[in-house]
């Protein structure tokens, strides 16, 4: 998928836990959403991105998509 | 005229718990205080005669028909407007009484046309059965005096008092010759509808109906909704497709297939044909009331655009092909095997209809999981209310409103956010504003003066009328005020909330860029009136507040949603009648579509796929293994298949191609898919893109539930034959087959016994109870056998109620010089969604195009007079529209409606979407208005697509060999 789209999506949700306080809690609670919401396809993608270099994503997004985990390809 | 089947009561039911014993005609009865007599009698089963009494309206005591004699007192009194007393002794029928009755009927019919025969009303005709109850035999005045009945007097001039009958509304007549004054027709519309469009004219016998200043119905202020229809006793006012087919002779009791407010009807009927559709009294929804769209625009089931064969293409350039349904299920489940095969198993899934029935949608749901095997499943409301879902969640622990319609009796303070009510959710819109005439307190937010601001009788206490895209804003200011001026209900919170939650929250709010004087230049709402506003709110009494897209179709519409549900917890609104929080759906099975497991992250009872005791549940019953991770939504499908990734796609009754923002972007990623199949009544814009047609069924024509915004599950019910042989249900139920996914049910009762066995908070739901309750609100289970009309009592559903921190990030959508307006979208009274439906009825009468709104100043500015082509332009797209000049917007602020293809409304709306889910942004667009001389290349483009496809659908060869 268009990985711009991605990261914007991503940023989104991080501004909305970027006004919790507790920076542990707002980490957990971007990469949650992101481990509910998002097809274990969009979340690989991130993922790769990231080891790409993550250009584009927020600091506190970057750190909730490194702690993501991602079914391999064969499971999903 | 009435229902067929009703019982006319007289007055409407007094709701006293403490009783009165009285005796009529000898019999003693026990009838709650405040009861009239007449009604006393008629629960008896004692019909006193009456003619401007009806049970929807309150007593008036006008015809002075209903007479009757009381032991003890001087008289004749009114039955409609006496209330029963302790020990009363009362005579209906006395000698006396049948000659003053006799007397009063001579006289109607005097100035009556004796067209009995011949007239519309001829069967349940009230002033006809009250002739006939009081022995009129004769008329001893004559005929040839004075009277509104005929066109020219014996002499042959003209009769001043005759009007001619009015047949300008599209759906009914007023024939003025046939009015008896009444007023039942005008007391229909200022208590029922509160439109307040109606008037007696006149004194005495010259009294006469008039629509607003003697206009026509059509060019008056009347909204059509059909109450005065309802309520006329004669055939004055009927409506035309009873005066062409007459009587129906039998009833059944459906749901209304429009919005969310879901209002029970009967549809009257002479056989498979419907006569006329009349609001159902026990609808405990609508309580008898209607709106144009509910009761009037049906034609487009019976329309010759719908397609009732299934048809095949291979590309979307070639001619369709009519082929039998065992070729289109074969033809399908062979596709997708082989998408599946070739692409992964994850190439395809499903969108669901938040126009289809709960027993539809389920199995949608369940054939993407289980036959297609995964959960690529999702559905419209992705683009109204997911953020609800996501918001009410989180905060107090299910994603559905608090309350039932009825809670507004009890309301002292109504706070209405981002919804358009007397537009959108019409009928409960007459309730609310009934509700405030009575003297309850308005708060409306929005960016436009929407009718509810200033409506007849009513007027807002106050309307901030903020800047798009600032509700967050808004909603943390009113939070900040509550907590700074101590106005938080501190027991309630600290009985029933999460401590540590709100601690935070209260510190979060009270930060001083959250007062209203620090927001102010965000909002552009003045600080003094929103202080004055959430005062009112949080001290004047019971709070309830009314939220719709306006707040969901926001890049932050889930943080709205959870500010909202902040506000209530705060002020101790919540969880018992007349508060609460409560989401106006839009389409009529919103919330349904959402509860029968729809997103793709969630599994019916919103329980997420990835919980191990739910998908064994769910593995058990279906018999195969099911996914744990959440598959894609819509825009993630578009996404997909735009990088090739996904190929095949079953739409049931949805039109993402004209609902869904971007179009360009929504028709670049149909175009890439190799085979979509859209059930649906007609082509509509998706289908058009489509390799498979599979002919839907209307509501007419199936059996199943609506579950509307206050989780009301109502029953349709079948009153034809499905037009192309299977009801939805049963088409998916085919294809599944075909796919290799047994399913085996018998009616659609069979699959909502299987949604009760699977999901608690549907164990107690049949269909069975549903008939004999009538509806019931989930949830409906052992704790709540018949229903849960007001949730969170004692408790959230979650436990404790948590607060959740709402920052204000503006959106990224802002204006510019090249683009220095706001575009909002929103609705119309008469038009529905994409319009499919109600654009092929009469309704077009009242709006035929959408128009772009603007301010007067922006206007002027561009040299744009009323009427004017003007083209709109955002980063997006462009499309052209004639202006609509309105001072009910702000300057700045432009909005239009989206219920024509080819306005291409959202050809402008954007990518943005709400952070939590993708809900689109569709009431933030910055644009350019500009006059112009001619259509955008967009639409130039859909025209000629349009007439493309038109043509091969005409070219379509039938491959049954039928002549």
């Amino acid at each position: 998928m268009n990985i711009e789209r991605l990261i914007t999506m991503a940023n989104d949700i991080t501004n909305y836990f970027s006004a919790e306080p507790d920076h542990a809690v707002a980490v957990e609670g971007i990469r949650n959403h992101l481990t509910r919401f998002w097809d274990p396809v969009m979340r690989r993608q991130l993922k790769a991105h990231i080891a790409a270099g993550g250009d584009g994503l927020l600091p506190l997004a970057r750190e909730a998509v490194e702690r993501l985990d991602v079914p391999s390809n064969a499971a999903n | 005229m009435l229902s067929i089947v009703d019982i006319d009561y007289g007055t409407p039911r007094a709701t006293s718990e403490k009783t009165v014993e009285l005796q009529i005609d000898g019999r003693t009865l026990n009838v709650p205080e405040g009861t009239s007599v007449m009604r006393a009698a008629a629960q008896a089963g004692i019909s006193i005669p009456k003619l401007c009494a009806t049970d929807m309206l309150e007593a008036f005591g006008s015809c002075r028909l209903c007479l009757v004699e009381i032991e003890g007192r001087k008289g004749y009194p009114a039955s409609c407007t006496t209330p029963v007393t302790a020990g009363m002794k009362v005579s209906t029928q006395t000698p006396k009484l049948a000659e003053i009755r006799r007397g009063v009927m001579e006289l109607y019919i005097s100035d009556h046309p004796l067209d009995c025969l011949t007239c519309p009303a001829n069967g349940h005709c009230e002033l006809q059965d009250m002739a006939g109850v009081v022995g009129l035999r004769e008329v001893r005045y004559g005929y040839d005096g004075a009277n509104h009945v005929h066109a020219q007097t014996k002499q042959g001039e003209a009769n001043p008092l005759f009007v001619a009958k009015d047949e300008s509304n599209p759906y009914f007549t007023f024939d003025p010759s046939k009015c008896i004054a009444c007023s039942r027709c005008v007391r229909a519309c200022d208590e029922v509808q509160g439109t307040f469009a109606l008037t007696i004219q006149g004194r005495g016998f010259d009294s006469k109906v008039a629509a607003s200043q003697d206009n026509r119905f059509l060019d008056s202020e009347c909204v059509s909704c059909g109450a005065c229809v309802q309520a006329c006793p004669t055939a004055t006012l009927s409506e035309k497709s009873l005066i062409d087919k007459g009587q129906a002779e039998h009833s059944v009791i459906t749901t209304c297939a429009y919005c969310g407010v879901g209002c029970s009807f009967r549809a009257e009927m002479k056989g498979e044909e419907i006569v006329r559709m009349v609001p159902n009294k026990d609808g405990h929804a609508n309580h008898g009331h209607s709106c144009v769209k509910g009761r009037f625009a049906i034609g487009y089931a019976s329309h010759p655009d719908r397609i009732n064969t299934p048809m095949i293409r291979t590309k979307i350039s070639d001619p369709w092909q009519i082929v039998s349904w065992e070729v289109a299920f074969a033809h399908v489940a062979s596709e997708f095997k082989r998408l599946q095969a070739t692409y992964g198993k994850h190439a395809i899934g499903g969108i669901t209809s938040s126009r289809c029935t709960n027993e539809e949608t389920y199995l949608v749901q369940k054939l993407v999981r289980a036959g297609f095997g995964n959960n690529n499943v999702d559905t419209c409301a992705r683009v109204c209310h997911s953020p609800t879902g996501y918001g009410l969640k989180a905060t107090m622990g299910e994603s559905a409103g608090t309350q039932d319609f009825d809670s507004i009796e009890q309301t002292d303070v109504v706070l209405v956010i981002g919804a358009n009510t007397t537009d959108a959710h019409p009928v409960f819109g007459s309730q609310m504003k009934r509700r405030l005439r009575a003297g309850a307190r308005l708060i409306v937010i929005d960016p436009r003066r929407i009718d509810l601001v200033r409506t007849p009788h009513i007027k807002a206490d106050y309307h901030l009328k903020l800047k798009p895209g600032t509700n967050v804003a808004m909603l943390n200011t009113l939070a900040h005020v509550i907590v700074t001026e101590g106005l938080v209900d501190e027991a309630f919170v600290a009985q029933r909330c999460e401590p540590e939650a709100f601690a935070k929250w209260r510190t979060f709010v009270a930060q001083e860029k959250y007062s209203p004087e620090a927001m102010a230049a965000q909002t552009g709402v003045p600080a003094e009136a929103v202080r004055g506003a959430v005062r009112l709110y949080a001290t004047g009494g019971n709070g309830a507040i009314y939220y719709g897209l306006g707040v969901t179709e926001h890049a932050q519409g889930s943080t709205a949603v959870m500010a909202i549900a902040n506000l209530a917890m705060a002020t101790g609104n919540i969880g018992r009648e007349g508060v609460g929080v409560n989401p106006l759906r839009g389409q009529n099975n919103v919330q349904g579509s959402c509860d029968m497991g729809s997103f793709p992250h969630e599994f019916p009872g919103y329980r997420h796929v990835s919980d191990v005791a739910t998908r064994e549940l769910f593995e058990k019953a279906w018999g195969v293994p099911l996914l744990d991770e959440p598959g894609l939504r819509i825009p993630n499908m578009f996404e997909a298949a735009l990088d090739g990734s996904f190929k095949g796609l079953y739409i049931e009754g949805e039109d993402i191609a004209q609902s869904d923002p971007d179009t360009q972007h929504v028709t670049a990623a149909l175009s890439a898919m190799e085979c979509i199949v859209v059930q649906d009544l007609f082509l509509n814009e998706t289908a058009k893109y489509a390799h498979v047609f599979l002919p839907g069924s209307s509501f007419l024509e199936k059996d199943g539930t609506f579950t509307n915004a206050e989780r009301r599950i109502s029953r349709v019910g079948k009153v034809m034959v499905p037009k192309a042989g299977y009801a939805d249900w049963e088409v998916t139920q085919e294809l599944a087959r075909a796919m290799g996914y047994p399913m085996n049910y018998g009616h659609a009762s069979e699959i909502m016994d299987e949604i009760a066995r699977l999901t608690p908070t549907f164990h107690g739901v049949s269909f069975d109870k549903i008939d004999r309750l009538g509806s019931i609100q989930w949830p409906c289970n052992d704790d709540h056998p018949e229903g849960t009309p007001v949730m969170h009592v004692g408790e959230f559903v979650r436990g404790k109620g948590r607060f959740m921190l709402t920052e204000y990030v503006p959106t990224s959508e802002k204006v510019n010089a090249e683009h220095p307006l706001i575009l909002t979208t929103g609705r119309i009274l008469s038009q529905y969604n994409v319009g499919a439906q109600t654009r092929r009825t009469a309704n077009v009468m009242w709006h035929d195009e959408d128009r772009l709104e603007i301010h007067p100043h922006d206007a002027e500015e561009r040299g744009i007079n009323e009427s004017d082509w003007v083209g709109i332009t955002s980063r997006a797209g462009d499309t052209v529209l004639r202006a609509m000049i309105s001072e009910r917007m702000q300057p700045g602020v432009v909005y239009t409606t989206f219920h024509f293809p080819g306005s291409g409304a959202n050809v402008i709306t954007t990518e943005n979407s709400d952070w939590a889910t993708n809900c689109p942004e569709y009431k933030v667009t910055a644009v350019q208005v500009t006059r112009v001389s001619q259509p955008s290349e967009w639409q130039k483009r859909f025209r000629t697509f349009s007439s493309e496809q038109q043509a091969l659908l005409d070219q379509s060869v039938d491959t049954l060999g039928q002549p």
